[in-house]
């Protein structure tokens, strides 16, 4: 893991097994998240990467293995622990999950409210702190039922940063976004992770918008990680299910068909059963 | 063999689901309140659970009032018994339809807005980001929306009767020409504080525990797609009104029966 293993590690996995019903989602995987970065877990859907960030956050536990947080184990936290240390975390859901029946200011507001005592001055400058971050400070007074599906999301980060978390977990920050948005998307990932030094994990398969900020990529697929590197040593990557994702080859190590009985022999058997 | 699994398979379903709702009503109910930060919510939830439920059992308490007055006056007028028309009208009301049909149409006005509002807000990852937050959503959702509808359906349902015996009096007395003076008193000789109104109340709030009980859970437990919610407004409704009607029966078994 060349350069970073002199750095310090925010998040570290270690041997995590992960199991949903019969079906096993991770199988002994192990990554490590350095302090300051944007880290990138990036693969096709379905594999569990948002499973990823909700073992992270402790929503979910694994069967096995350690999850380390600035050095606690999540999975082994009592209840009241655990939510202090989601208290320097925190997570952009995929559809922003802002609360319906409050405005934009009353949503970035509102973890300020909930866990400090500052009073409503304090809490409005830091609210339009948040909301200039994201460039919607003239969209405080809106309700989330009029925000575009970008805007949503920018607010959503404003509220996500609200309370200046050391870590932020993006569930597919990029997912159906115009061009547009997702460059400014992609641009606030950066920056915010710039200027305030953020630990960022996104989860995304947007392979163009990942390679461009992140600092560091794990790629997963079939339970385990296939490959990790700068996006350069990425892009390099021999192994052909790297390449395969990375260039978005329809065919290839993930095969394009799902799983069949042999193409001919099905059709000869339906038009036997019709003549019979 | 297959039919053995299937009932082993809903036998488990069900124990595990209640198991689920025990430890969803322990783990929101008990822990110290926050007056400061529950009370304006739990003022919000009176209102949208309590208060918007006000026009439904005035108009049902009504009407229910006026028909039982009518229904009444024609059987009892046969036996020149009409002056024990207000008391029937009010044993009526304040042992059964009062809390019943008040919990019935709790169950669909409220139980069911409750239960979509709280799978809405688990299908929109709203409850996972308050968790995300470090804010119990079991605390900050869950047990304002449970200890409104527990403290206004006692209210709705006392109201209810009232407004019934109102609409059994404009029915009976101005319509149908009971004196006045005979309706109100030999009601007030018959009903029994303890025994009818006391036990409506004790009813009332029982159902109001399992109607709440009932639309939380649903909500919290549902599946967060859109026939999950759907399905479970449903079963809100159908499962509360039929737990409403079997409790019914035994509590007034162990109120009335001697």
């Amino acid at each position: 893991m060349t350069n970073f293993e002199s750095e310090a590690q925010l998040v570290e996995i270690e041997n995590l097994t992960f199991t949903r019903g019969d079906r096993v989602i991770y199988d002994d995987i192990s990554l490590s998240i350095p302090k300051g970065k944007v880290t990138a877990i990036m693969g096709p859907s379905g594999i569990g990467k948002t499973t990823l960030l909700r073992l992270i956050g402790g929503q979910i536990k694994p069967d096995s293995g350690k999850i380390l947080f600035a050095g606690k184990n999540i999975p082994l936290l009592s209840r009241a622990d655990l939510y202090e240390a989601r208290k320097s975390m925190s997570m952009l859901f995929q559809s922003g999950a802002l609360f319906s029946e409050m405005s934009v200011y009353d949503n970035i507001a509102f973890p300020i409210r909930e866990h400090t005592q500052l009073s409503e001055d304090i809490i409005e400058k830091i609210v339009l702190m948040k909301l200039e971050a994201v460039g919607l400070r003239g969209a405080r007074n809106l309700q989330p039922s009029e925000l575009s599906g970008g805007m949503a999301r920018r607010v959503a980060l404003a509220r996500a940063i609200a309370l200046d978390p050391e870590l932020i977990l993006y569930d597919e920050p990029f997912a159906g976004q115009d061009p547009i948005s997702m460059g400014v998307i992609v641009r606030l990932i950066r920056s915010l992770s710039d200027a305030l030094g953020l630990t960022s994990v996104v989860v995304s398969h947007d392979v163009p918008e990942v390679m461009s900020i992140a600092d560091y990529i794990y790629i997963v697929a079939e339970k385990k990680i296939i490959g990790h590197g700068t996006p350069e040593q990425i892009r390099l990557d021999t192994s052909p299910l790297v390449q395969q994702f990375v260039k978005g080859e329809a065919d290839g190590p993930v095969p394009f068909h799902y799983e069949a009985p042999a193409y001919r022999d099905e059709l000869i058997n339906i038009s036997a059963g019709d003549i019979n | 063999m297959q039919q053995l699994r299937f009932l082993g398979k809903k036998t488990i379903d069900l124990i595990s689901g209640l198991g689920r709702a025990v430890i969803l009503l322990i783990s929101a109910l008990i822990h110290v309140p926050n007056i400061r930060k529950g009370t304006p919510l739990l003022i919000q939830q009176l209102y949208s659970v309590g208060v918007l439920s006000l026009l439904i059992i005035v108009v049902s308490g009504t009407f229910i009032g006026m028909v039982l007055a009518l229904q009444g006056y024609t059987i009892l007028v046969g036996y020149g018994a009409e002056a024990s028309l207000g008391p029937m009208v009010a044993l009526s009301l304040l042992r059964e339809l009062g809390p019943v049909v008040s919990a019935l149409l709790f169950a669909g006005r409220a139980g069911s807005a409750l239960t979509a509002e709280i799978g809405l807000m688990k299908a929109t990852e709203q409850l996972s980001s308050l968790e995300m937050m470090a804010i119990d959503p079991l605390r900050r959702v869950i047990a304002p929306r449970f200890w409104a509808g527990f403290i206004s359906l006692p209210l709705l349902a006392a109201i209810f009767s009232m407004v019934g015996i109102l609409g059994a009096h404009v029915v009976g007395v101005d319509w149908l020409g009971v004196d006045s003076g005979t309706f109100w008193s030999v009601m007030q000789s018959q009903v029994d504080f303890n025994k009818d109104i006391l036990n409506g109340i004790i009813k009332s709030i029982v159902f109001a525990f399992v109607v709440m009980w009932i639309a939380v859970y649903k909500g919290y437990d549902c599946e967060p797609t859109s026939e999950g919610i759907s399905r479970a407004t449903t079963s809100t409704v159908v499962q509360s009104s039929l737990l409403v009607l079997f409790l019914d029966f035994i509590l007034t078994a162990l109120m009335f029966v001697k």
